[in-house]
């Protein structure tokens, strides 16, 4: 919670004033009965009109206070809110874009999103709620025990006496609650992760025809989270009526002590009736103070989840470190790799130059992927080194480290919004570099649309085809100039022609290109050919000499090319 | 022509705030015996703590100086204790009961959301972001809960002590009824007149966080790539411009919501101002007692509070309202058309598939395929080929019935698709798709899915066939490794294996391949396909594939472009006459 009030803090200013403005509205709600008792009691037997007329208008300028006060407080208070949910938010999301791709993949997305959202959302209902509900409250609760004291001491001292009871029965309730509603989070990412996979895989549900499974699935999930929300508010419910017991008995104890003292004669049972009345108002008041302890309680196990992702640590950090280990352009000096426990890279180790086409070919799973993965420093290789430039990878700034690439990754992103939006992927990018980029990757579809490049895409692409999306990657990847152009896979989806006329294109491109295929055609070219095998680097030379030397890539490359029809 | 529903929609449901209200007020009829069991715990609760200062009242009366009835005290002392922890349990048990209730309508909600979400048509994730399906089913349903087990306990509490104060003050005085006259109908006028105008607030409110999360999912799902590329701070301005909306849209609300309470609490002070002054007034000229003046004054303070109250839950309620509306919309979903009425149940496919003359289009104006009649007798492999784009997956998506098709017919052993069962239809295809699913769970659990009884035996041999079973026992927990996040950590291609081993354990007579290896290495795939050939002999085969090493083999290869079929024929056929497919086939050379 701690670190949700930092958020508040700026708005301290602004939220006293509130809260300044609110005690005068409370004061003037509180006034009126006073005014009104004054005008029964005193001014109307008095006889006296213009009085009368005098103190109506008083109440009625007490009215138009208290409105006009307690309209003003609010919104102060729902500016505050707002302010400070949009800082966190804002905190939380970059945050969130920061962390590594090893630490989106332990908190996983589903949660995150439920963070981003539904959390910072409680926060924002507490903070208003808090600041609406947190004045009238306190007021009515120390002036009703202020004047308690100043009537009757002794009788005061009793009905304090269950504070402390009242206290305890709070501080656990709420310490109770606050775990009760991290289980409840953690119930709700679990459901919502289970809507994210059925919308996701809804064609395979609907073809595998496993609905009756999926619904119970869920319903599972559904009645899990129901259940636990189901305890915590039935636990957190129990607060009201002890409250109200504990206060009772000691309203109990009052008359019981007062009969003893009024029989004494050293009170009066006047006293007694009046000390009722102010009970009646510390009572409602510790009752509102529970309702925001629960409140309170309920989010701060929400700024728990949201603090649990401000304070992950940086992993990646930036190495202090100038050496210049190599004159080469890139290289991978004796790298190795392991994803959870799975070795993926085994002591990988290559040099490229400026300018050099590098093509990578393997198995499936034989760590193509991955080394590009290390290179962009989306994970810290186990052992070993790379450098760009002769310098360290670590030792770049990330941006200024991706500024040299453009990658086209294999489960690359399309996002919702124009295909110029998608190409320009929020770099300062002239219309003409991003209508020569959609060009050269062949993203004929686009011209022919009426649209053109202000053509709607729908997230992840879903209303154009595969091959379609792929050449909307490649333009993207083409249009910010990059020094290294990197292609995981991307032509997958590409006919063969399309693939020819792309790669012929990119041929006159004068930048450095690492190329993963499955087409031994997309990487014959390339100045030099990495053959992976179970995360090792089993050849390396350009095709000639593999098809001289390397029989996986000899067969690999007859396979595909198929010579005997062409011969 | 989905915007154009949707905007139908809005305007329809602008009106119908009303049935929204209704709908709810239905999820708590479905329970009748646990609303009346509550209605009646509150009715008696209230009852028992309003005898409480009666009691304590009669203890006092019993204390006098030096002749204190200690007997009486004690007894009413004893009688408040008993009503009072009586009143606490009641009114607990009575919280618990509430928390059950609305626990229980917010579980069916729920799992109607999903029946739903399950019959509806695939075009409607394709255009509805996950972010904002989780968005209703998470969040507005939530809101619904707090108001099912908050708001409307107030409520009716608050109706409780209004109509008991409103039947004793008639019997008191009709006299009174002039307060009612004054401001009542001001009180309820004014939160009527209010909650209508904030009602587009609140469901702004609503819309906003649901595109926020839809947008916050998005990005997440792409969070690799934009770190790879470094476009953190654009996607951060772009979320952030979201978050203003979301927040302002929060704020909006507040801003209209916050005068009902204070405006309502104003319209009672300013007539108990008025009431007064006149009171007085009155009074000097000698129209009323001073006596009767206090009581009027006092029940009409008294009736303010629930008054107040109750407007400040009417307005909290308009954003239940708001997130019921999003629930109930989805719910409203027109779900794949059904089944015509006697459809028949396929108990087995042979295999045989033709389309005749058929045409479809995702948008209207738009045909994304035109007059296709092409043919497959069981046992045969079909092959589709043409550049991106031409229609080849949608050609799957009306076989499967995600999408049924404008006109023409499609059909399986001769008999039109449309007469089938959409389940028993499916049933008879195994499908493997390029954009693999994999979901959180073992790696045997995501071989398993979709076949039931399957042995251990089966999955691995299914792996073996798939080229994936030496990776998987490569793993830390071999076939037992939990897969995260849909498959993160393991490439695509042996994602795409993974699905295959999958499709490898269905019996099903018709195997469909929609680019299902493409990042799968040729040497690999070569081997899977020596592998599926025993499995193939026996099914139907409709291949889409870029690869030529897939497409030779076909009975018959069907070449698309535009939505069109442009040519047939095997692979020697093909070659031989000079047409698209032979220029596309020596792009790989050139």
């Amino acid at each position: 919670m701690k670190q949700i009030f930092r958020y508040i803090r700026p708005f301290t200013g602004r939220m006293c004033l509130g809260l300044a403005i609110k005690i005068i509205g409370t004061l003037m709600d509180l006034a009126l009965p006073w005014m009104l008792a004054y005008m029964l009691d005193t001014v109307v037997p008095a006889g006296s009109r213009s009085n009368i007329i005098l103190l109506g208008l008083l109440m009625l300028l007490a009215a138009v206070i208290g409105i006009s006060g307690n309209i003003v407080a609010n919104r102060i208070a729902s500016a505050v809110a707002r302010d400070t949910t949009r800082a966190i938010r804002r905190d939380l999301f970059a945050r969130c874009m920061s962390l590594s791709c090893t630490q989106v993949d332990k908190i996983g997305i589903p949660s995150l999103e439920t963070r981003l959202t539904g959390d910072t959302y409680n926060i924002h209902q507490m903070v208003g709620m808090m600041q609406r509900m947190g004045v009238r409250a306190p007021i009515l609760l120390i002036g009703g025990i202020c004047c308690a004291f100043a009537m009757e001491p002794a009788l005061a001292l009793v009905m304090l006496a269950v504070l402390p009871f009242i206290s305890a029965a709070v501080y656990f309730i709420s310490k109770r609650g606050r775990q009760l509603y991290r289980e409840v989070q953690l119930a709700a990412d679990s459901m919502v992760r289970k809507v994210r996979q059925i919308s996701k895989g809804i064609r395979v549900i609907k073809a595998f025809s496993t609905q009756p499974a999926e619904e119970s699935s869920f319903e599972s999930l559904n009645r899990g989270l129901s259940d636990k929300e189901q305890r915590a508010g039935i636990i957190m419910g129990a607060s009201n009526p002890i409250m109200t017991v504990l206060l009772n008995l000691g309203l109990i104890a009052v008359i019981l002590t007062g009969a003893f003292l009024v029989n004494a004669g050293v009170s009066q049972s006047g006293k007694i009736i009046a000390f009722m009345s102010y009970f009646t108002i510390i009572s409602n008041a510790m009752l509102v103070v529970t309702r925001m302890f629960i409140m309170y309680s309920k989010s701060s196990a929400s700024a728990q989840r949201i603090n649990q992702v401000l304070d992950t640590p940086e992993d990646l950090e930036r190495l202090e470190d100038n050496t210049v280990y190599t004159q080469s352009f890139i290289s991978f000096q004796n790298v190795s790799f392991a994803y959870g426990g799975t070795p993926c890279l085994q002591d990988v180790s290559f040099e490229l130059e400026e300018g050099q086409t590098l093509g990578i070919v393997g198995a499936t799973g034989s760590g193509k992927s991955t080394v590009i993965k290390l290179l962009l420093r989306l994970y810290d290789c186990g052992s070993g080194r790379i450098c760009l430039c002769g310098r360290d990878v670590r030792s770049y700034k990330s941006d200024e480290l991706h500024s040299f690439f453009a990658a086209v990754m294999q489960n690359d992103f399309i996002f919702t919004g124009t295909v110029l939006e998608n190409v320009r992927f929020g770099r300062d990018i002239p219309q003409s570099d991003v209508t020569d980029a959609l060009k050269k990757a062949k993203a004929d579809f686009v011209f022919n649309d009426p649209a053109g490049i202000e053509k709607h895409i729908t997230a992840k692409g879903t209303n154009i085809s595969g091959g379609q999306r792929q050449r909307l990657l490649i333009a993207r990847a083409l249009a910010g100039k990059p020094r290294v152009l990197v292609l995981d896979d991307s032509s997958s989806a590409l006919d063969y022609a399309t693939d020819a006329a792309i790669r012929g294109g990119l041929a006159k491109e004068n930048m450095t290109k690492i190329i993963i295929a499955q087409r031994i055609s997309s990487v014959m070219n390339a100045d030099k050919i990495l053959v992976m095998d179970a995360g090792r680097v089993i050849a390396c030379g350009t095709h000639e000499q593999l098809l001289d030397s390397c029989a996986i890539y000899k067969e690999i490359s007859l396979s595909q090319i198929g010579g005997a029809v062409l011969e | 022509m989905n915007k154009e529903t949707s905007a139908k929609n809005s305007a329809s449901f602008l009106r119908s705030r009303r049935g929204t209200i209704k709908r709810l007020v239905g999820y708590l009829l479905r329970n009748k015996w646990m609303t009346a069991a509550a209605l009646i715990l509150m009715l008696a609760s209230n009852l028992l703590a309003l005898l409480g200062p009666k009691i304590s009242g009669a203890a006092i009366d019993a204390i006098a100086p030096g002749n204190t009835d200690f007997d009486k005290v004690f007894l009413y002392c004893g009688l408040m204790a008993l009503f009072y922890v009586l009143s606490a349990a009641l009114s607990y048990l009575l919280s618990v009961l509430m928390i059950k209730l609305s626990q229980k309508i917010v579980r069916s909600m729920r799992r109607e959301v999903m029946q739903r979400l399950l019959t509806l048509p695939v075009g409607y994730f394709d255009s509805h972001p996950a972010g904002d399906i989780i968005s209703r089913i998470s969040y507005d349903i939530d809101t619904v809960n707090t108001s099912l087990s908050g708001d409307l306990l107030s409520i009716f509490a608050s109706l409780i002590t209004v109509t008991g104060s409103f039947i004793m003050m008639i019997t008191i005085s009709p006299v009174m009824m002039l307060i009612f006259a004054v401001t009542l109908p001001a009180s309820i006028l004014f939160t009527r007149y209010k909650t209508k105008r904030i009602q587009p607030y609140f469901r702004k409110r609503s819309g906003k966080l649901g595109e926020l999360n839809g947008y916050a999912e998005e990005m997440l799902s792409g969070h690799t790539v934009i770190k790879a590329g470094s476009r953190e701070d654009f996607v951060c301005s772009c979320f952030n411009r979201r978050n203003e909306d979301a927040v302002s849209a929060y704020y909006d609300a507040d801003y209209h919501g916050c005068i009902v309470g204070p405006s309502v609490n104003f319209i009672n002070n300013l007539a108990l101002a008025l009431i007064s002054t006149m009171g007085g007034f009155i009074f000097l000229s000698g129209g009323i007692s001073l006596g009767d003046l206090s009581a009027f004054v006092l029940y009409s303070r008294r009736f303010a509070g629930p008054i107040n109250e109750m407007a400040g839950v009417l307005t909290e309620l308009q954003s239940a309202v708001a997130a019921a509306e999003r629930v109930f919309r989805l719910l409203d979903e027109a779900p794949e058309t059904p089944d015509i009425p006697g459809a028949l149940n396929l108990k087995s496919i042979r295999g045989e598939i033709s389309f005749n003359s058929v045409s479809f289009s995702y948008t209207p104006d738009i045909a994304t395929l035109r007059d296709i009649t092409m043919s497959v007798s069981p046992g045969q492999t079909l092959a589709i080929v043409g550049p991106t784009g031409a229609g080849k997956t949608t050609l799957i998506n009306l076989l499967m019935r995600f999408y049924d098709a404008d006109s023409g017919t499609i059909s399986v052993d001769g008999l039109p698709s449309l007469q089938a069962s959409r389940k028993s239809l499916r049933k008879g295809f195994s499908m493997v798709l390029q954009d693999t699913w994999l979901f959180d769970g073992t790696v045997r659990e995501n071989i398993a899915y979709g076949s039931s009884g399957v042995t251990d035996e089966q999955i691995k041999q299914a792996a073996k066939t798939a080229r994936i079973h030496d990776y998987i026992m490569s793993l830390e927990n071999g076939y037992d490794t939990l897969l995260s996040d849909e498959g993160s950590g393991i490439s695509k291609g042996q994602q795409q294996l993974l699905t295959i081993a999958r499709a490898m354990l269905s019996d099903a007579s018709v195997l469909i391949l929609d680019e299902a290896t493409s990042n799968v290495d040729s040497r690999t795939e070569a081997l899977l396909q020596q592998a599926m050939q025993s499995l193939m002999k026996n099914k139907t085969c409709i291949v889409i594939a870029h690869r030529l090493s897939t497409v030779k083999n076909a009975d018959c290869v069907i070449v698309l472009r535009e939505g069109q079929i442009l040519q047939r024929g095997t692979h020697e056929q093909l070659l031989a006459s000079p047409g698209f497919y032979r220029d596309l086939y020596y792009a790989q050379f050139s």
